[in-house]
């Protein structure tokens, strides 16, 4: 949607005073071997951003998090992206349901 | 191969406790097997070509294809239930009481069955391309063997089919004076909930402000995950931490059916072809 981009553009504008700014991608999790990859990701607290999910296995996987309240499956060599936020800070956590005893990982807001 | 059952039961319970309350409610009307079973058919095929196509639809509108899907599919099922429930409002105590078998067959006719189809139908399709896409992922991996995904998979089928029977026979337990009392309100509840989980997805997409996160969180007490919750996440929308908008979406469904059955049953009392009650 542009109305998303011309936000996104508007509070670039807003924080420019405040660096490194944060693009409009957000930051990028990679499956791999039924494992995230970073485990671990960053997003800033009080905004939108985007969390994309690349599968880079064959089989499909499902990005689960009660607390993000997100659900959504990843084919095998897929990508998804999420719209998230605005977020309090905190710790989310997020699983693949489908290989839940590896595929685990936080987002780190704040 | 339990891992696979757990994964196949959660998808399927949704859809199972859908297709449960729809033939609850239709008990009695002519052919609602056909209707039913025929929606069923249906969402699988259309799960088919859903599993086919989910990368493109995952891709379409800049990422939100699948989330403005799902809130679609969920905004036509709540507007079939609403038909539903406004027209048995109409004409459910005509029904009851109208001991003229042919009335009854011409009224039972006009019935929107098809639009209970349709939710059967949107209910299995939601659900079962998600269902195929892992399926396909265990086959084409070989992950655990062929005999852990069909024991797995017809396990997880089964009971998921088990808790949907269970309901069945516990609601066919209510006395008949309560009972499309009782399926009525189910469906309300169902309808609102859908309603409810339509925001969620136009949340999801950007589409629709969330309007406050964890409006309430229950997490602690009733994990949405647990069996219970699951349950209670199909049949009455139970969310452990909504958002507003959500709950919105919930109360304001409710109220509008509300409204319309009450609209519909005060125009439709002075009905000159019928003795009084």
């Amino acid at each position: 949607m542009s109305s998303l981009r011309l936000t996104a553009a508007s509070l670039v504008l807003a924080c420019s005073s405040m660096a490194p700014l944060f693009a409009a991608e957000g930051p990028t999790l990679v499956i791999r071997n039924h494992h995230f990859e970073p485990e671990e990701v960053m997003a800033p607290a009080g905004q939108k951003f985007k969390l994309i999910v690349r599968n880079e296995d064959a089989t499909p996987e499902e990005f689960e998090s009660k607390t993000l309240k997100r659900e959504k499956v990843v084919k095998g060599h897929g990508e998804i992206v999420m719209n998230l936020g605005p977020l309090e800070a905190g710790t989310y956590d997020f699983v693949g349901e489908f290989h839940e005893s590896t595929a685990k990982g936080r987002l780190v807001v704040r | 191969m339990w891992g696979i059952a757990v994964i196949v039961f959660r998808e399927v319970l949704e859809a199972a406790l859908i297709i449960t309350i729809v033939m609850a409610a239709s008990r009695g009307a002519q052919h609602r097997g056909r209707w039913v079973f025929g929606g069923v058919l249906l969402g699988l095929l259309g799960s088919l070509v859903l599993a086919l196509i989910a990368d493109r639809l995952a891709q379409a509108v800049e990422g939100v294809g699948q989330e403005l899907f799902n809130a679609w599919v969920l905004l036509v099922a709540v507007g079939m239930l609403t038909w539903h429930s406004v027209w048995m409002q109409q004409h459910g105590r005509e029904m009851a009481r109208d001991m003229n078998q042919l009335g009854r067959e011409v009224l039972e006719g006009q019935r929107p069955l098809h639009g209970l189809s349709v939710v059967v139908g949107l209910a299995v399709l939601r659900e079962g391309s998600e269902l195929i896409l892992f399926l396909y992922g265990l086959v084409s991996a070989e992950e655990g063997g062929l005999m852990a995904l069909f024991g797995g998979g017809g396990l997880g089928l089964l009971l998921g089919a088990l808790v949907g029977l269970v309901l069945y026979f516990g609601l066919a337990k209510i006395p008949l004076r309560y009972f499309f009392s009782v399926t009525g309100l189910l469906i309300l509840f169902l309808t609102a909930g859908l309603a409810a989980q339509a925001a969620a997805f136009l949340v999801e997409a950007d589409w629709l402000p969330a309007l406050g996160q964890g409006v309430w969180d229950t997490s602690e007490w009733l994990p949405e995950k647990s069996l219970i919750g699951q349950i209670l996440h199909a049949l009455v929308g139970y969310v452990d931490h909504p958002d507003g908008i959500e709950v919105l979406f919930y109360i304001g469904t409710l109220l509008l059916t509300h409204l319309m059955m009450r609209m519909v049953a005060h125009s439709s009392r002075p009905n000159p072809g019928h003795k009084g009650a």
